[in-house]
């Protein structure tokens, strides 16, 4: 019935915002001082250890707010790069977005280190930005020519690699203390952001996730095909240019504060497909925020303390949580199209 | 005066700026079902989808409802036409109402809620084509003619006046390709649609169109109703049949006869012979066949498949001096096969055939169609 489906979306949508509580709270909770949830109503309440509140709020806060924000921008990139290339396993990582805005944004800093000139945020965001247009570039002219999706994917795991073995030349050759902070933020980590940098994210994600939900729309039209898309009315031209603006701006933003981050736009919206039982993007721009912020926020955790006081980069850990669900989702897919 | 909904005058379109499709014109008015048939290859896809605005018109004008389609928005386009295509929409977990429900796109919002009246448009449109009860299954696990049936609501749904459809039942099996067309013509009778179609299957265009333009390397080679265009062997000389004929009356495609001097000789009529005429065919038997009144139902298939047709005029007893031409063909056949259990008034000279046969040692088989 609809009102089962609309249960099951009521059920999906409080899940995953428990979901998001509970992780919250964990990273609030969990790190190599332990904060007890009387110290954190406490630090709240701006009452107790003073060290206690500035763990929370100065080392804690801005990271976890980072994992919840730009992993839900990495995963809603990643669901309107499959519905625009109508494939599942499209996403800013596979297509190489992620590693092109990253080899982008090494240049930048390189260059700006290199003459003593201070870099801000935005800078850095229009750096990661220009890469990822670029691949993308590269994506939509190899898709004019190429009428199998495999090979695009493959073609952007080449752009990937590519882009990858640049920046670590770079990174190797680059002489400069920084290097170390370089070398750690390309292999993707949350912990250089500051509540500032938080902000700056936000500023340009949370208009991004608007325009993408006043999307869905067209995109709910564009699952049945472009013909068709075209057919029921959606200003094709436009409808593909604003798409790929957002998704590219949305995984650039992820990528110059957090360096590439793998799987998480594969892997969530699966999930949260199979969770909602549909693709509607009404439901699934909104739902794929939520559920990548749980998942980042999960995967977070994990590379923090696992090998505390050691952080594993997030990417290592996304990709052991992210890699069985998109073999899963593949093998499920061949299977049904026996 | 029925309106013209549709009109394309002296058009040019293809792709990129290259005309495929070459001065085009047609009509298409309310309650109109016109089909446009052609070898593969011909244009009709590339017509089709300029007339639905999907590509530039390149010379020419199309207009929808007297408005110049350059003119109109998209949205308005999709309010005035809606289409069913080739390209098969697979999408993921939606429902069969779900694809229905899309079509009432250009009169949702900015969000594309759906109020209750959209619902209710669109389960009146899936209980017109029969498919209300799957509204609930997921739209990729029906079947190929359920998901037509399916896309045909969501045509439905954006109320069009004008129904444009790419090869509607290439893949649908025969009782799928009735109903679908049988629903056409009633959505033309009773809501009054115009509706254009491709097809190819001609006997179909020929019994459910009002209207066949023919087109032929993107030009129209001819256009005009089912009755003058099926007519003679124009069929064949549209689609440059070599390897076989087609029979305009009843929509039969026969494959080329061997061209061989006839080994054996078949006595039919009143449709006996068919099925052992194709069976020799089938065994590459060179075969005669006589002797038959021209109306006989067999005469079709044995002109198209015999080397040599033996006949006489319709309506009237068989001649003898026939029955003589016959029998000079019979002499040089390895063997007689009588389809006829008894002759009767008209066909009774066939029985001088197969005594003459009998007489002359040649082998007589009496072979019986219906299998005992």
């Amino acid at each position: 019935m609809n009102r089962k489906k609309r249960l099951r979306c009521a059920a999906g949508f409080g899940s995953l915002i428990l979901l998001l509580g509970l992780f919250l709270l964990l990273n609030m909770m969990i790190g190599s001082t332990h904060l007890a949830w009387h110290e954190i109503v406490q630090a709240f309440k701006a009452e107790g250890d003073i060290l206690n509140r500035s763990i929370l709020f100065a080392i804690r806060m801005p990271r976890l707010l980072a994992a919840a924000l730009l992993g839900g921008a990495l995963a809603v990139s990643g669901f309107l790069l499959q519905t625009f290339f109508a494939n599942p396993i499209a996403g800013p990582f596979v297509l190489g977005i992620s590693s092109s805005a990253k080899l982008v944004v090494a240049m930048t800093m390189i260059f700006c280190l290199g003459h003593r000139i201070p870099i801000s945020s935005f800078v850095l965001i229009g750096a990661a930005f220009a890469g990822a247009m670029l691949c993308m570039g590269a994506i939509l002219l190899a898709s004019a020519r190429l009428r199998s999706m495999s090979l695009l994917i493959v073609c952007g795991v080449m752009i990937g690699y590519i882009c990858t073995a640049i920046t670590d030349i770079m990174v190797t050759f680059a002489d400069d203390s920084n290097i170390v902070n370089l070398h750690n933020w390309s292999l993707g980590s949350f912990s250089s952001m500051d509540m500032e940098d938080v902000a700056t994210a936000a500023l340009v994600i949370l208009p991004a996730l608007a325009i993408a939900f006043l999307l869905a729309k067209p995109m709910g039209a564009y699952q049945l095909g472009e013909a068709y898309a075209r057919s029921m009315g959606v200003a094709i031209r436009r409808f593909r240019v604003e798409l790929i603006l957002v998704s590219s701006l949305l995984s650039a933003v992820v990528t110059s504060y957090a360096g590439p981050i793998s799987f998480v736009g594969i892997a969530v919206p699966h999930l949260v497909k199979q969770l909602f039982g549909t693709a509607k993007p009404l439901i699934m721009v909104p739902a794929c925020f939520l559920g990548g912020a749980v998942f980042c926020l999960g995967c977070d955790l994990i590379a923090r303390t696992a090998f505390a006081p050691a952080d594993i980069s997030i990417s290592t850990v996304t990709a052991v949580f992210g890699v069985p669900v998109v073999i899963a989702m593949l093998l499920k897919r061949g299977k049904s199209r026996e | 005066m029925n309106e013209i909904i549709c009109r394309a005058g002296a058009l040019y379109a293809g792709y990129g700026g290259k005309a495929v499709v070459k001065n085009v014109s047609l009509e298409a008015a309310e309650g109109q079902v016109v089909a446009l048939v052609g070898p593969n290859g011909a244009g009709k896809s590339t017509l089709l989808k300029t007339l639905i605005g999907q590509l530039p018109v390149i010379a020419g004008e199309v207009s929808l409802c007297g408005q110049d389609i350059k003119r109109i928005g998209e949205k308005e386009i999709a309010r005035l036409c809606a289409a069913v295509l080739t390209e098969k929409p697979s999408p993921e977990l939606m429902t069969c109402a779900e694809v229905a429900e899309a079509g009432r796109y250009p009169y949702t919002g900015r969000l594309g809620l759906l109020r209750k009246e959209d619902r209710e448009k669109a389960e009146e449109a899936m209980r017109l084509t029969g498919t209300w009860e799957l509204w609930d299954r997921p739209f990729r696990q029906v079947s190929d003619g359920q998901r037509q049936m399916v896309l045909l609501s969501r045509a439905l749904c954006q109320e069009p006046r004008l129904l444009v459809l790419d090869e509607p039942t290439s893949f649908l099996d025969i009782r799928h390709k009735l109903d679908f067309l049988l629903l056409l013509r009633s959505l033309a009778r009773e809501r009054r649609l115009a509706i254009i179609l491709s097809l190819h299957e001609l006997d179909l265009a020929q019994k459910f169109s009002d209207r066949v333009v023919c087109l032929k390397e993107g030009a129209v080679d001819r256009a005009g109703e089912p009755e003058e265009i099926f007519a003679g062997h124009y069929i064949e000389e549209l689609y440059d049949v070599r390897s076989g004929s087609y029979d305009s009356r009843f929509g039969s495609v026969e494959p080329l006869k061997t061209g061989r001097e006839p080994k054996v000789f078949v006595i039919g009529g009143g449709g006996s012979g068919i099925s052992l005429y194709r069976k020799l065919y089938r065994s590459g038997i060179p075969f005669a066949a006589g002797i038959l009144p021209e109306n006989d139902m067999d005469m079709p298939v044995a002109e198209a498949l015999a080397e040599r047709v033996f006949s006489s005029p319709s309506f009237e007893s068989i001649k003898p001096g026939a029955v003589d031409e016959a029998i000079t063909c019979l002499a040089a056949c390895e063997r007689l096969y009588c389809c006829r259990e008894s002759f009767g008034e008209q066909d009774r000279e066939n029985r001088r055939l197969l005594d003459w046969a009998e007489k002359r040692k040649i082998p007589v088989v009496f072979y019986s169609s219906i299998q005992k």
